[in-house]
């Protein structure tokens, strides 16, 4: 009886989104009357951070400070339609839409600035910190604050803009059954180090170390923070999770969090993140979709590394004490 | 049934409250006095996300019963900022991106709070025997080990 040793890698690509009769996303954005900007979706915050995402896009691309603009993600009732936020679509598909009404936004905003400038809209920028400036004469500028004021009370112009991301449906091919479900993919490598105890079963994991490849990180904070959440979610369903431990039988499910086995912060696998940005080509500001994808690569590395271990496949999860015992004591027999 | 008469200290304010006999203290704190800070995650005491300090220990609100507080001093989450000043656990956890939903951070940072007030320069085992009871779906726990061991650096800093 011994602990065995094994590394293990595994290599992914993940689609952003999914496609099954189209996938659309819509936004709205508009100006308060002192120049603060309000984006409305229907997509919704888990906790990933949307939110912030979404003004940030919206603050680039209108060129004003993030704190100046609000994200209400309203309800499905109320708001402009999305599908939902699932399959690491919603940074994509909400961003992009976003990205569009921001811009038909920033257009009416520079309309009624160069009104009040006499000047030609094309002649105008941001500086991003809530002025529009006349190219080349920056001396020349008004406020945003002052240029929402006149759109509301003296021009009489609403500074709002409307977008729509869709990726259209996409059929097979008759012959082939080829098709194209996504159009942008994010990757991902993991190399995993595990020991595995033959005697219970047990294994514990050592090490992960993840790349990601996610186009670009549009927050690299909050980015991190779905990574290493991701990675360790990565590791549970390698190991420790499911509902249905007898598949299809749903004997000995867990029923709650006395039955239902998540590793706690003693198990911990030092993880090690590595972020490459490779900017999509269809992603708002080249990002693509980070949040199922960082979740998956653990899995078969640590699979591997449990066949590295102790030389038998598992192949299925999770990979428990029992099945390990069974595995090993098949093995014997033969 | 008759209501039972429940006073307590609640993050320094007396509190008064009738409340039917065999309420949990999370439902008097939350539906009865307006203290959303806990949060009812798991009713069976398994998720930690309803944690508050009671004379000083850390207790599940979930199975506690309001009545059996009478003369307690309770604290919660939303008590310990002090003028709009952030507490220094809830500075880190802001700081290190220790929380993503938010759904057990109240009752992180209360076990959080226990450990520091009764060990000030905890070891990072201590930090996650200290955080055990507390089930986190998101972060994969490393951010809230690294807040936890912040915000006892940046008391010890403030204490020198």
């Amino acid at each position: 009886m011994a602990i065995r040793r094994g590394r293990g890698v595994a290599a992914i690509n993940y689609p952003t989104g999914m496609n099954l009769g189209g996938d659309p996303t819509q936004a709205l954005v508009h100006s308060t009357p002192t120049g603060n900007f309000m984006v409305t979706l229907s997509s919704v915050d888990l906790g990933q951070g949307m939110k912030q995402i979404m003004a940030q896009i919206c603050a680039e691309t209108i060129g004003v400070p993030t704190d100046r603009v609000v994200v209400d993600t309203a309800d499905t009732d109320t708001g402009p339609h999305c599908m939902g936020t699932f399959a690491s679509r919603g940074t994509h598909r909400a961003g992009n839409a976003v990205i569009q009404a921001a811009r038909e936004a920033r257009q009416v905003m520079l309309e009624v600035a160069a009104e009040e400038l006499e000047v030609n809209a094309s002649d105008l920028e941001t500086d991003g910190q809530g002025n529009i400036l006349v190219k080349g004469a920056p001396q020349k500028s008004i406020s945003i604050f002052d240029v929402a004021l006149s759109a509301h009370f003296k021009r009489g112009r609403s500074i709002s803009g409307r977008g729509m991301f869709l990726i259209p449906r996409s059929y097979p091919e008759k012959e082939t059954g080829a098709m194209k479900p996504s159009t942008c993919y994010a990757h991902a490598c993991t190399v995993a180090e595990v020991e595995v105890d033959d005697e219970t079963g047990e294994v514990t994991v050592l090490t992960v170390k993840n790349v990601f490849e996610i186009g670009r990180a549009l927050n690299p904070k909050m980015v991190e923070q779905q990574l290493v959440g991701g990675s360790w979610m990565g590791i549970s369903h390698a190991l420790y999770e499911t509902t249905e431990p007898y598949y299809p039988n749903r004997d000995h499910g867990g029923t709650d969090f006395n039955q239902y086995l998540m590793p706690g912060p003693g198990d911990l696998a030092e993880t090690e993140i590595i972020v490459l940005e490779r900017p999509s080509a269809d992603g708002p500001y080249g990002a693509k979709g980070p949040g199922e994808m960082c979740a998956n690569p653990q899995i078969p590395a640590v699979a591997n590394a449990v066949f590295d271990a102790i030389g038998v496949r598992i192949d299925t999860l999770p990979i428990t004490p029992e099945r390990i015992l069974r595995a090993l004591k098949a093995q014997a027999a033969n | 049934m008759a209501k039972v008469p429940v006073q307590f200290t609640l993050n320094g304010s007396d509190k008064a409250e009738f409340v039917d006999s065999g309420t949990t203290l999370l439902h008097a704190l939350r539906d009865k006095i307006g203290d959303t800070s806990p949060k009812g995650g798991c009713h069976q005491g398994t998720c930690g996300a309803c944690s508050v300090i009671i004379d000083g220990e850390l207790r599940l609100s979930c199975l506690t019963l309001a009545e059996t507080c009478n003369g307690a001093t309770i604290s919660t989450t939303s008590g310990l900022s002090e003028s709009g000043v952030l507490h220094p656990l809830q500075r880190a956890f802001l700081d290190t991106f220790a929380t993503q939903c938010g759904f057990c951070t109240p009752g992180m940072i209360m076990a959080a709070k226990v450990l520091l007030d009764h060990t000030p320069n905890p070891s990072r085992d201590e930090v996650v025997e200290a955080l055990s009871g507390n089930i986190c779906r998101c972060t994969g726990y490393e951010p809230i080990i690294q807040a936890v061991l912040t915000a006892a650096r940046s008391n010890s800093q403030n204490a020198a």
